[in-house]
């Protein structure tokens, strides 16, 4: 099967009932199996303008670079090219920020978080920098499968505070990485396999500040069979909740096999192999 | 900007500190940063660690103990108008820090850069700093201070009040509201709406949502070729909000949707 008939990919963005305008952007392309989420900061349009360039850099280098390579094959220092290709192309999105904010003084500290995923041979390689956060639904189980550059994020992890305490924190909004504030960005990588009726939901904290996880994943769960309604589910929630943030949502649903073609020679020798 | 302590004993306030250092003891001995020259209080007695906006409270094993909120506590993580009692005396947290900021800066994200220090962080966004008030200082003390809060949070909030929970429960203000099924081998029972989403129906064959919102109870269609029917009218792909006594059919079951009060 094809990427395209494998994944039902929608997304949703949202104001929210607060903010005058919707610093989120969100872009995904079913035929190259790409999906990108950024939640850009800083005053004015700023934060549009950062987390804007993010997905367009993403979506038009990763689909061109897409035409002539494949992802599943490892490049010269035998990484998979769909790995290197969302990492480097993040870091292209970071240097692309970082010189507007440099040159335009209405720019100036400007940034965003980004959550990326990219499918392919079967797996997703997930790029991000921030908090940002993109769940898997298998089954039963509903789950974050990114981990957020956030001062909180830090604080549970060095067991200063309890995770139900977390809620209560007023250090929340506070992110230890982001894309287009410096020249360099370190950006977290992680590849993992995919089965056949998963669901991925990649989100700004618009909606993981003002749902719980719980309701998110049961959410899913009961209106899977209808995708679009999900994400409009979703975001109605965080808006019904307070909606103090921009909220967007992309939800992706395996629908089939999209393990990579191989040729003979390459079967023949997995073959060997095992 | 940094939340404070005001110490008190019977009513009477005694003193107030600004928590600006990562840790502050509290104890007996001269040395401590609150010092409480009493015998009921051991010569170190407690420790507040402040990160930014967020300070936890521990006991430093002392003879006599430190309650919260009438709780006994070896380690809390402290929230607006805490009040920690150690022997007679009593300390009230206060710290407004969101409560204040108008609902067009606060929470909006800041970055930190790394490594990740403990106060005089370099917050790198001038824009998109939390704008605090002008100090809620001598005047404020205790009584105005829920008050603010709420003025200043158009949205129902949590972070403010040390017993709720973020996101605050939409729900709670909703009429309950119950589904009697009038036809088919479950005729006669009802069924609660007691979750934010039910679903109906049979999966893969017919299936809609119910939705408890802030303002009602809604019904939208998830699968099926055929749609269900309200009040005997085909429903579309929208929602549609659920009146009193409204008559759902669906996979050839008749059910009626009413509030119980």
């Amino acid at each position: 099967m094809n990427i395209q008939e494998a994944l039902e990919i929608v997304s949703q963005t949202h104001s929210g009932m607060v903010r005058s305008h919707n610093e989120d952007s969100v872009i995904y392309d079913a035929s190259c199996g790409l999906v990108v989420l950024a939640d850009g900061m800083g005053g004015y349009n700023a934060g549009e303008v950062a987390s804007g360039i993010a997905v367009s850099v993403l979506s038009t280098e990763i689909k061109h670079h897409l035409e002539s390579v494949r992802p599943e094959d490892n490049d010269d220092s035998g990484e998979e090219v769909g790995v290197a290709l969302l990492r480097e192309n993040v870091q292209k999105a970071n240097t692309s920020i970082y010189s507007a904010a440099q040159s335009q003084p209405q720019y100036a500290g400007m940034g965003t978080t980004i959550v990326a995923g990219l499918f392919y041979d079967n797996r997703v390689a997930v790029a991000h920098v921030g908090d940002s956060r993109m769940y898997r639904l298998r089954g039963e189980t509903f789950e974050t499968i990114t981990r957020d550059h956030s001062l909180l994020q830090e604080q549970i992890d060095g067991g200063m505070i309890s995770k139900e305490d977390a809620r209560l924190s007023k250090n929340k909004n506070l992110v230890t990485r982001a894309v287009g504030i410096d020249a360099e960005v370190a950006v977290e990588m992680n590849v993992y396999e995919v089965q056949i009726g998963d669901i991925y939901l990649l989100c700004s904290d618009g909606l993981n500040d003002m749902v719980e996880d719980e309701d998110i994943g049961s959410t899913l769960q009961m209106l899977q069979a209808n995708l679009p309604l999900a994400a409009g589910q979703l975001i109605e929630m965080a808006n019904d909740n307070g909606g103090r943030d921009n909220v967007s949502v992309i939800l992706i649903k395996v629908n089939g096999d999209f393990a990579a073609p191989r040729s003979w020679l390459a079967k023949l020798l997995s073959w060997f192999k095992n | 900007m940094a939340a404070k302590l005001i110490l008190s004993m019977d009513g009477v306030v005694l003193h107030e500190y600004t928590l600006n250092k990562e840790r502050m003891t509290v104890g007996r001995k001269p040395h401590n940063d609150i010092a409480i020259d009493n015998l009921a209080v051991s010569g170190e007695h407690a420790a507040i660690v402040t990160i930014l906006n967020d300070s936890f409270l521990e006991d430093l094993d002392s003879t006599n103990g430190v309650m919260v909120n009438g709780v006994q506590i070896k380690k809390h993580f402290l929230q607006n108008n805490d009040v920690i009692e150690i022997g007679k005396y009593k300390l009230k947290y206060m710290n407004e820090q969101k409560g204040q900021a108008t609902a067009e800066d606060f929470e909006k994200t800041m970055v930190l850069r790394a490594p990740v220090k403990t106060q005089n962080v370099d917050t790198t966004m001038k824009t998109t700093q939390v704008n605090l008030p002008p100090a809620y200082a001598a005047t404020g003390k205790f009584e105005a201070a829920p008050l603010q809060a709420a003025v200043a949070r158009p949205v129902p909030v949590a972070q403010t009040a040390p017993a709720e929970k973020p996101p605050a429960p939409p729900s709670a203000a909703v009429r309950p509201a119950a589904l009697q099924i009038l036809s088919g081998p479950n005729a006669g029972k009802e069924l609660d709406l007691v979750k934010n989403l039910t679903t109906l129906g049979k999966p893969g064959v017919q299936v809609a949502v119910l939705t408890r919102r802030p303002h009602g109870y809604f019904i939208t269609h998830v699968e099926g070729v055929v749609y269900p029917t309200l009040n005997g009218k085909a429903l579309d792909q929208h929602q549609h909000q659920l009146n009193d006594h409204d008559i759902i059919e669906l996979a050839g079951i008749k059910m009626e949707f009413y509030f119980k009060e």
